[in-house]
């Protein structure tokens, strides 16, 4: 993933080491100091500059691929053990129409899971903001969600709630409302004191400054947070269609298995991998698009440190 | 003609003695500075003046008990939104009293010249220096049309040339539009620069230690005399403040100095 990380630039706020360690790097290489006594004229760096960066990570790809293909060939493996990647990228093709066919419920069901996730954290957030008992009485609960192992809770799942959607949205929810819960809650915490202050001077009511400062404040730890949990999603609900479904890659890889075609197995892990990686892709897109300030300026990155940096200022 | 008048603030924190009888008062058109170390409370009595916080004593605006909010509080560093632009923070101020955002933004955008901000009006805050960062507040501060400027040591964040630039600057502001204004800082040289007058705070538990008129002749940034009177004055309000005498700290009452 941290390959995958370096291009797509990371936020500053992000909730875990992996993406922390990604916006880093991607700060640290060159964003153009502009000069800071004229007025901006908003630039954005060049698209090579972009496809530069994606070189080491597009040679390690490759590299690894060829050892595989040259391993599988040459190394007197049985097909049906490890299959070359030549063969995997031939089968899928010849098998487009039944991965097709699979591909698109195993869509349906990551969009209405997380869908319902995303909507839930939010919700959830907003409350727990509010309404500080809450948070006690909601986060053990929810931590304690997330010690489940889903290949135990997968089955208990479908045998609830049938082979339908709910299953597969219950699970998607399950992998991916937490990352978004608790990035929301601590974005909205980190809303810089000072602003609030300033705003309840101004007169500002409760409402107002939700909506003035702490909502806005929670958008760079929002997306941290999607974008962790939106790498879940697809797995989610592959495994809840592993469990039981009629149709998905979830239940494809498991016939594939059990007729013995490692192929077929790959071939539908490949289609999954890109699913996440579209939908990681569309997530900074969004991120792009809703926070346009976030790549203006040079010294945006001290600034949303918060208050740190000021220690031992007037007490009290 | 006073407007704001404060009689024996004190607020505690539980055990914790912050503010001990606080007394000052401000004229209309004055600027006075509230001089102390840090963690003496300065902000605290901010605090109370905005509502953020309940203290006990008295505060009388225009002769009446003080009731919503007269200032306009212009926080440390400069608070600016991140996310919106700058004409919309500065407009932020007129927003939240119920100005449409079209018509607050054609209300602030003929200062953007005054304040040195023209042609960045939809900016990004990152994209300003840490000046125009603070003049943007500023402007955000006084757009609200309130009757007195709070401001919070407003220059506390920035490099000593830049502050230096900035306090000349707001000099020369002040001079043309004779806000009412209390400025918090621990700045001795930004205090004597700016001010009509200046209380010298104690640590905590805060009090009144003196009551500092200062009669230099403005605009203050020419002469060389104005420059020695000023250092002068300076010499003894760091005097006053990181020695105080016995029978000063045993006198709460402000001590009225004179300086010719």
């Amino acid at each position: 993933m941290a390959v995958l990380l370096d291009p797509l630039r990371g936020g500053d706020a992000s909730a875990s080491e992996l993406e922390r360690k990604g916006g880093e790097e991607s700060s640290a290489i060159g964003e153009s100091r502009r000069d800071i006594q004229s007025p901006p004229q908003g630039g954005r760096p060049a698209v090579t500059d972009t496809l530069a960066k994606a070189i080491p990570a597009a040679f390690a790809f490759t590299l690894l691929l060829a050892a595989w293909e040259f391993y599988a060939r040459y190394g007197g493996i049985a097909p049906t053990m490890l299959p070359a990647p030549s063969r995997v990228l031939l089968q899928a093709w010849e098998n487009r129409a039944a991965l097709a066919e699979n591909t698109l419920p195993t869509i349906r069901a990551t969009s209405a899971g997380f869908a319902c996730s995303l909507v839930a954290a939010f919700i959830l957030s907003v409350l727990v903001d509010f309404l500080a008992p809450l948070r006690r009485a909601l986060f053990p609960l929810l931590i304690v969600s997330q010690t489940l192992p889903l290949v135990a809770i997968a089955p208990l799942i479908v045998l609830w709630f049938g082979f339908g959607l709910m299953p597969k949205i219950l699970l998607v929810a399950l992998v991916t409302f937490f990352p978004m819960m608790v990035a929301l809650v601590e974005g909205f915490a980190a809303t810089s004191k000072e602003i609030s202050q300033m705003l309840a001077a101004m007169g500002a009511g409760r409402w107002r400054i939700f909506w003035l400062a702490r909502l806005p404040s929670a958008l760079p730890y929002f997306f941290a947070g999607l974008r962790i949990s939106i790498t879940y999603a697809v797995v989610g609900a592959i495994f809840a269609e592993y469990a039981g479904a009629a149709k998905g890659l979830g239940i494809y890889m498991l016939n594939a298995k059990n007729n013995f075609r490692p192929d077929l197995v790959l071939a539908a892990v490949a289609v999954s991998a890109a699913l996440t990686l579209a939908l990681f892709g569309l997530a900074v897109l969004v991120q792009r698009l809703a926070m346009p300030w976030e790549n203006a300026g040079s010294e945006s990155n001290d600034r949303k440190s918060g208050p740190a940096g000021r220690a031992g200022h007037d007490a009290a | 003609m006073t407007r704001l008048e404060l009689r024996d603030i004190s607020k505690s924190f539980g055990a914790l003695e912050v503010l001990a009888g606080i007394s000052l008062h401000v004229a209309a058109g004055e600027f006075v500075s509230i001089l102390g170390p840090s963690g003496a409370g300065k902000s605290t009595l901010f605090q109370l003046l905005t509502g953020a916080l309940k203290g006990e004593g008295d505060m009388r605006f225009d002769g009446a008990p003080l009731q919503g909010s007269p200032f306009a509080f212009m926080p440390q560093r400069d608070a600016l939104m991140p996310w919106r632009r700058v004409i919309d923070n500065v407009t932020l101020g007129l927003e939240v009293q119920g100005v449409s955002r079209r018509a607050a933004r054609e209300q602030v955008a003929p200062l953007f010249a005054e304040f040195g901000l023209a042609g960045f009006e939809h900016a990004w805050p990152a994209e300003l220096s840490g000046g125009m960062r603070q003049r943007a507040a500023l402007l955000r501060t006084v757009v609200q049309q309130r009757d007195m400027l709070l401001l919070d040591e407003p220059f506390g964040a920035l490099d000593a040339l830049t502050r230096a630039g900035m306090q000349r600057w707001l000099e020369g502001m002040w001079r043309r539009h004779r806000w009412t204004a209390l400025l918090i800082t621990h700045d001795v040289r930004e205090a004597v620069y700016l001010s009509d007058r200046i209380y010298l705070l104690s640590a905590r538990p805060a009090r009144i230690i003196s009551e500092i008129a200062v009669p230099l002749p403005r605009p203050r940034t020419t002469g060389s005399d104005t420059a020695r009177q000023a250092a002068v004055l300076e010499a003894e309000i760091l005097d006053t403040l990181l020695n105080p005498s016995t029978d000063r700290t045993s006198f709460p009452q402000t001590v009225q100095r004179s300086f010719s």
